[in-house]
């Protein structure tokens, strides 16, 4: 069931981190253990851990190891006078104040509501410089893919997990297989981070990834800035893969030096040593292996009811009467049903009500920069609301320091305290049935933005071009002069 | 946990394809603070119409699913989020088993800690247990055998320590707390390195 690691020879970039964490191998009647080195926790995923941990009378084996934040169900409606976030909902409350106290009866580190470091859990973890190349990383969320951009191992995990590595600090793990996405060429203009990844999911499927950890690698994944790179591992998640990976090179070091925990002076220099040697060897072997010609790739949307429902935005939706198979045939008709659309039209022009511009897929500095280069000087449609949710409060306040909140709310948007917010749908922030949305969040699944509600995934700025239309746009016919990429 | 024991049981059909962790329990039920309780909230939005009444369609609420133990789902089964909560809240509904042709990873990790056993079976078999909603099924988790009404047997994978854990009704903490030593010694070579 799995590959086996060469003792010698060349290895790719997973198996020198799936190697060094080894704490005991496989055998075919146990998995391994694999030693983690960061976990990150949030108040939806934590509660019954620690309870397990108070049943069994267990303490936190490494607690420095551990470092909590609200995402969640935290909300993300602007502070009132005293500048506090009021939290109206008491599920909400109770969550968030079981997570303080068991952060304090444990002693894990916690950045709460009004910390200068909340926000969501993907963002906070790399901006800390927690994050860091070969390094091994869990979190009771799936999209902790996303920190894979630094080349680090990082993968979600169920609660039952986030307590065992509370108590051990490892996870009993088979060895999954790997996969190789190479991406060469040159983006065309007007085409992000995002779109590559709603691509790939596109052509290998939601489930092409299970039972593997892809790695994507070639050109076009080169000359990603450190916030793309973490869109596209994000997303991993969303192929069916636990884990995306991105080789570290002089991108990654840039953007964690300096950072508050990466490591400073004679040991960052050790560190990038040891870094250096962490990409995949020439001639390593993957278990698969994916090419794309990332040079035709196209903005793209997504019109149904899971992220490999993506097609290029100005492209036509395919009809159930093409499918042979009948099970996807069926899925198609329900997707479309749901979304009340039809096999055979096109998505441009189609009149939306919201558009969501946040989570961990696309809330960093960059994607407000991109979007707020569209949305500069103009309105929000008629009728449409934008909400404009920063990652983390650090993301805010270098937005807020940059004009970018007055260029969201001068076009009539909301701009919004730190938070997972309508990506889940859990804190109040969400669709009302039958209602539309752009999001750059990552799931479009029945339901997610809130019941009986309809998402279009795109790019920020597809949903920056939605917003001003009040309809599904091509944002390179909107601001075309903004469209070369950060 | 309670051990897995051979079970003779009904079938309930969700042919869908895709079905991702939002549906089998939507995000708003995720406020709790332990894991009681959450069949109420399986498949809500499919389940319950906004008043909250039942979808007398829906197949959960048809009389026929009363007692099914086995839920048989269409293909790619428990994609999307890695909350417990749904293998929580299937158990707590009362399934001990999910059939599919494909199973999403993280929801297969999660089901055998909460004693739902993920059965992943050849296609065929699939497409058979998809016609004959409520078909009578025995699971023989020892012999790692779905053995349908008709006679057709099918083996399938399935790890054998997750194999021998489910048949005991012991998740993997005690397995990783006896692994103290071998941790220890692991973090000392590491701050030494
Ligand atoms: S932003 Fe969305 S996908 Fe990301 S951690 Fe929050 S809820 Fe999960």
């Amino acid at each position: 069931m799995s590959s086996q690691s060469p003792e010698t020879g060349p290895r790719t970039l997973f198996e020198k981190i799936w190697n060094s964490h080894l704490v005991s191998p496989e055998s075919p009647e146990t998995p391994a253990v694999l030693y983690v080195d960061l976990q990150l926790i949030h108040e939806v995923t934590s509660p019954q851990a620690f309870s397990v941990l108070r049943e069994r009378g267990l303490r936190v084996r490494r607690p420095e190891r551990t470092v909590a934040t609200m995402d969640h169900s935290t909300p993300t409606t602007p502070r009132d006078g005293s500048g506090k976030i009021p939290i109206t909902d008491p599920e909400a409350a109770k969550q968030l104040d079981q997570l303080e106290k068991n952060c304090a009866d444990f002693g894990v580190e916690i950045h709460a509501l009004g910390d200068a470091h909340q926000g969501i859990v993907h963002v906070i973890g790399p901006e800390l410089g927690l994050t860091l190349p070969g390094s091994t990383i869990v979190c009771g969320d799936s999209h902790t893919s996303t920190h894979g951009a630094f080349g680090a191992l990082a993968f979600g995990i169920g609660t039952s997990e986030v307590g065992y590595v509370l108590a051990t600090q490892c996870l009993p793990q088979r060895r999954p297989k790997t996969m190789e996405i190479r991406l060469e060429g040159t983006l065309k203009p007007g085409v992000t981070a995002k779109d590559i990844i709603l691509a790939i999911i596109a052509q290998i499927g939601i489930g092409g990834g299970t039972g593997h950890v892809l790695e994507y690698t070639g050109s076009a994944i080169r000359q990603l800035s450190m916030d793309e790179r973490m869109t596209v591992c994000n997303m991993s998640i969303e192929a069916g893969a636990r884990a995306g990976l991105i080789a570290p090179d002089e991108t990654t070091f840039v953007y964690l030096r300096g950072r508050p925990r990466a490591p400073q002076g004679a040991e960052w220099d050790r560190a990038v040593a040891r870094w250096k040697a962490l990409p995949s060897d020439p001639g390593a072997r993957y278990d698969a292996t994916v090419t794309i010609d990332a040079s035709v790739l196209e903005p793209m949307i997504t019109y149904g009811t899971h992220p490999g429902m993506g097609m290029p935005i100005t492209g036509t939706l395919p009809s159930p009467d093409a499918l042979s198979d009948a099970s996807a045939k069926a899925s198609l008709e329900r997707a479309l049903k749901y979304m009340g659309l039809t096999g055979g039209q096109k998505l441009l022009g189609q009149p939306i009500n919201v558009v969501f511009i946040g989570s961990c897929t696309n809330s960093r500095i960059s994607d407000l920069r991109l979007a707020a280069s569209m949305m500069k000087g103009k309105k929000v449609a008629g009728g449409v609301r934008m909400l404009v949710v920063p990652g983390s409060q650090e993301v805010k306040h270098a937005a807020e320091s940059e004009g970018l909140d007055r260029i969201f709310k001068e076009a009539g948007a909301e701009w919004r305290e730190a938070g997972c917010s309508m990506c889940i749908a859990m804190n109040g922030d969400q669709l009302k049935p039958g209602q539309y949305a752009v999001s750059t969040s990552n799931r479009n699944f029945e339901g997610r933005q809130g019941a009986g509600g309809r998402t279009f995934l795109a790019s920020p700025a597809t949903a920056a071009a939605a917003a001003i239309a009040g309809k599904v746009a091509d944002p390179r016919e909107m601001a075309p002069s903004q469209m070369g990429r950060a | 946990m309670e051990k897995f024991t051979t079970l003779t049981t009904k079938t309930v059909v969700l042919p869908t394809q895709n079905i991702d962790t939002d549906q089998i329990i939507p995000a708003r039920f995720l406020k709790v603070t332990d894991k009681e309780g959450l069949g109420k909230a399986l498949f809500s939005d499919w389940r319950y119409e906004k008043d909250g009444s039942p979808k007398p369609e829906f197949v959960l609420n048809k009389p026929e699913a009363k007692g099914a133990q086995v839920l048989v789902g269409g293909d790619n089964f428990g994609c999307g989020s890695s909350r417990e909560h749904a293998p929580w809240a299937l158990a707590d509904f009362g399934f001990k088993a999910v059939v599919s042709s494909s199973i999403a990873d993280i929801f297969r990790n999660n089901a055998t800690k909460n004693g739902v056993l993920p059965i992943v079976v050849p296609a065929e078999v699939h497409r058979k247990l998809l016609e004959s909603p409520g078909m009578t099924v025995t699971v023989d988790l020892e012999g790692t055998e779905l053995r349908l009404a008709d006679g057709t047997k099918a083996r399938f994978p399935i790890d054998p320590f997750a194999r021998y854990r489910m048949l005991n009704g012991i998740d993997e903490l005690g397995f990783l707390l006896n692994q103290d030593e071998k941790i220890t010694a692991f973090e000392d070579a590491r701050s030494h390195a």
